[in-house]
């Protein structure tokens, strides 16, 4: 049996939602941005405009021209083909630890929902201690532990999105349970895991997605904040993050540096806000017609 | 001329038209009741006349208040005249109140707003009238908080709050329809005295023509946006000129045909709805091997009780369905301090009583007097905290989910918001088809597709309906969903939570010849939760009268009701709005 693909459908089947989300216009620009990045990440495996670890010394620091739309770098390689690549380390990073925070974070949540007494406080008190580190700066200490690199840059921002995960699982959770229609289905004899899986994981869908589309922003911009401090992916790996901390030394000198991958970054967190206000509106149109 | 006068009042939404042409008139000092099933735009016209309308509303015709067009008021006259010349009472009053601020202080901020009363003085008034409406600032200071004030006394909160600066007009939307009948009474009557004392109008909207009546000097039915007719009370419903006047007046008194009046001869002989099932049954011996569907469907039948012989047959040595004894339930206290809780609050007190097969029975209490809970323990939904359950001899308490499928496919519930019992992302062939997991073994697509047909087919909805969502269908229709998905197991007792009262009176009329018709086919017994005498009268065989967690009284219902003893189930019936009474009694006033 499959869950999921109910699970996003609003209560007036997926025409009515494309038909919202159509007239939405923080969808289509939320969209049509991240489509464009994803497009970008795709085509930088096929193409790029430049080999990213072709060092040309002479041709360091240039600034934007017809052969070098962004410049170059104080190595002398192409931004924009640095940028294309960093994209994928970017949306990779961002993507896994939205995955671990959902994957461990809703079955958390729901547990504890499901359960309540002892259990729920357990985890939910093991939740807050996790949420009293600040996110960064935990990533900061795993990776000063374990070592710098992709790998650990996205176990340690994944685990920090565990607790927000579990935390809207469990509110939304909650206030499924008392609902008539879970009594029903536990007058059928359905036991809690079933009633999870059947009824209250359908109905917070729709939160989980727009709490996923906002995590995945901050995850990129917390890969990013990880590569600027030099844990984030290595060298010669490209990583906006990275290229913004070297751009900053030499900020007086060559300031388009700067500029395209800080760009870059705000342009792919608009775009992913966007998209999730646009979801959200789309998914729930009684919320939005309140506000 | 007259307090009120709405004239040619046409209200349309985004071009779809709500009010067509309506035409009404209050004098001071008058009730008039409005009233109309849902949807028939008694509470747009209200919002109109409070300039409340949501904003796609586009209003046209006159309302005249006092000798000023209420359309044409500008925002700022409005919010004068809202709260100091108009009052309003809602209909929730859970929702109606703010929940962190003081009683005291929401009734004194319209004084003080309207009046420029100063905090003290505002205080002083509010007291005062708090006073009035049967909350004594001794025992009801003025520092409670709503949460801490009962259903009843929140109403008469909000009632305050509308009557604080005594309006000349009162606009009450159905303000007694979230209360049980005793209170209801109680707030009634506080309506009634404080129309008296200080000659207000009063809008009185209800989709109880009981109630309506009561109340009421004249009367105006809506229907689809228009009023149908309106006169004096007591002449329009005896007369009844109107068909649909007539048809609500019916609607309001139904009994299911078939059902007959409860005598004392009556206790040994099995319902006729016995017959029903006992040629179902005889009938499942007879099914063929090959079709796969016959078979689920004997499974369905036979696999229902644990014993193996037919429970109505031999009119003696019969096992009763369900029999319940010394049953209790506490609830732990609130945790009031690190190291002491609350007394634990006791639900359910020492219940015992006994179901027959096939019967239906009343269980009748005010709120919170533990029917509600009484049902999840048949249901075996929580577990009691003492005494004992027994369905069909078989104990149910105490035992794991595993042990409890046959007792659960024989027990079955249908709930009171049609809204809320369905899970609104699932389509009905899987809402309905929930309690097929209760089947052993499991029926496969098609048998589900099958017995989710014959369901719906048996409570008049079409098999198409099965690939729709719960939002397409309107609140009666989800009532027949949710009987459908109580009787697919084939249930022997259906537990109905106050299943007919969120429904207006012809949908209840419908669903209770529904309830009645399904007794007799399937020979299902209920057990009829309800505040709602006029329910309990037109379909039960028994009553069980309710009071705090105890069972105070017992017995045929038109016994009980006609000649109630015990002194709760006396408060019940005589709080109880009897439409014929009522008539009767407004017959003599009006002349």
């Amino acid at each position: 049996m499959t869950y999921l693909p109910s699970a996003f459908i609003p209560r007036d089947g997926l025409s009515a939602f494309l038909a919202r989300a159509l007239a939405s216009r923080s969808f289509i620009a939320g969209f049509i941005v991240t489509a464009l990045i994803a497009l970008m990440a795709l085509v930088s495996f096929f193409w790029t405009p430049d080999d990213v670890t072709k060092l040309v010394v002479g041709d360091r620091m240039l600034a934007p021209s017809a052969a070098h739309w962004f410049g170059t770098d104080h190595f002398g390689r192409d931004v924009l083909s640095m940028i294309m690549v960093g994209s994928r380390n970017s949306i990779a990073v961002a993507l896994v630890a939205v995955g671990i925070g959902m994957g461990l974070g809703v079955p958390l949540g729901c547990l504890a929902a499901a359960r309540g007494g002892w259990l729920d406080d357990f985890v939910m008190r093991f939740n807050d201690v996790v949420f009293a580190f600040p996110a960064l700066l935990s990533a900061v200490m795993i990776t000063a532990v374990f070592g710098p690199g992709a790998v650990n840059a996205i176990i340690a921002i994944g685990i920090f999105n565990i607790p927000v995960f579990a935390r809207v699982a469990r509110a939304g959770a909650l206030a499924i349970w008392p609902r008539e229609f879970i009594l029903a289905a536990r007058a059928a004899g359905k036991g809690k895991t079933r009633i999870t899986l059947e009824h209250v994981l359908p109905n917070i869908a729709t939160l989980l997605l727009v709490q996923g589309t906002i995590q995945f922003a901050l995850g990129i911009l917390a890969e990013a904040g990880l590569s600027y401090v030099g844990l984030g992916a290595q060298p010669p790996m490209p990583s906006w993050g990275r290229m913004l901390f070297d751009a900053q030394t030499r900020m007086m000198v060559a300031p388009t540096q700067a500029l395209f991958p800080g760009l870059a970054i705000m342009i792919t967190v608009l775009g992913l806000n966007l998209l999730g206000d646009g979801v959200s509106d789309a998914l729930d149109p009684k919320l939005r017609r309140r506000r | 001329m007259s307090l009120l006068a709405i004239e040619n009042l046409s209200l349309s939404i985004d071009e779809t038209p709500i009010l067509k042409a309506v035409d009404l008139s209050i004098e001071p000092g008058e009730v008039l009741g409005l009233v109309g099933e849902s949807g028939s735009g008694k509470s747009m016209t209200a919002l109109a006349v409070m300039r409340l309308l949501p904003d796609a509303a586009k209003a046209r015709g006159s309302i005249r208040f006092d000798g000023t067009d209420l359309l044409k008021a500008d925002e700022a006259a409005m919010c004068r005249l809202r709260g100091d010349d108009i009052g309003m009472v809602f209909q929730e009053p859970m929702t109606a109140l703010n929940p962190v601020k003081t009683i005291g202080e929401q009734v004194a901020e319209g004084i003080r707003w309207h009046a420029g009363a100063s905090r003290a003085e505002a205080e002083q008034r509010a007291a005062r009238m708090l006073d009035r409406v049967g909350l004594p600032s001794q025992k009801f200071p003025l520092s409670r908080y709503p949460h801490q004030l009962s259903g009843g006394q929140r109403q008469r909160v909000v009632i305050a709050i509308a009557c604080a600066l005594k309006p000349k007009l009162l606009i009450a939307d159905e303000p007694t329809t979230a209360l049980d009948v005793v209170l209801q009474a109680q707030i009634l009557e506080l309506l009634r005295e404080l129309v008296a004392e200080s000659r207000m109008g009063l809008l009185l909207i209800s989709h109880d023509l009981a109630v309506v009546t009561e109340m009421s000097d004249r009367i105006a039915v809506m229907r689809g946006g228009e009023i149908l007719e309106t006169g004096e009370t007591a002449k329009t419903l005896s007369a009844q000129v109107h068909p649909y006047t007539r048809q609500l007046a019916l609607a309001s008194m139904h009994v299911p045909a078939g059902r007959r009046i409860s005598s004392s001869l009556e206790g040994k002989v099995p319902p006729k709805a016995a017959e029903g099932i006992a040629e179902g049954w005889r009938g499942a011996g007879k099914t063929t091997p090959e079709s796969g569907f016959e078979s689920w469907r004997t499974a369905a039948r036979t696999a229902s009780g644990p014993s193996g012989h037919l429970p109505f047959e031999g009119g003696e040595d019969v096992t009763p369905l369900l029999s319940v004894e010394n049953l209790r339930k506490d609830y732990p206290g609130a945790r009031i301090s690190l190291f002491s809780k609350q007394k634990p609050f006791c639900a359910v007190d020492d219940v015992s009583f006994t179901l027959a097969p096939g019967r239906s029975t009343a269980l009748v209490g005010r709120s919170g007097c533990g029917k509600s809970t009484l049902a999840r323990l048949v249901l075996a939904l929580e577990r009691p905290s003492g005494g004992t359950i027994r369905l069909e001899g078989e104990e149910i308490t105490g035992k794991s989910e595993a042990e409890l499928l046959p007792a659960r496919r024989a027990v079955q519930i249908v709930f009171q918001d049609p809204y809320g019992s369905f899970d609104p992302r699932h389509r009905v062939e899987r809402l309905v088809a929930e309690p097929l997991g209760l089947l052993r073994p499991a029926p496969d697509r098609a048998a589900r597709r099958e017995l989710v047909a014959e369901a719906l087919h048996q409570v008049g909805m079409k098999p198409d309906d099965m690939q729709k969502y719960p939002h397409e269908f309107s609140g009666g229709q989800r009532q027949r969903l949710s009987i459908a998905r109580a009787i697919i197991t084939r249930p022997k007792l259906v537990v109905a939570d106050e299943a007919v009262s969120a429904l207006d009176v012809s949908i209840r009329a419908q669903i209770l010849d529904l309830f009645s018709e399904l007794n007799r086919t399937l020979g299902v017994a209920y057990l009829f939760i309800t505040h709602d005498l006029t329910v309990a009268r037109a379909i039960t065989d028994e009553v069980l009268v309710m009071h705090e967690g105890r069972i105070v009284e017992r017995g045929q219902t038109a016994a009980v009701l006609d000649h109630p003893r015990s002194e709760a189930a006396r408060a019940l019936v005589a709080a109880a709005p009897d439409l014929r009474r009522a008539i009767a009694t407004k017959m003599r006033e009006q002349g």
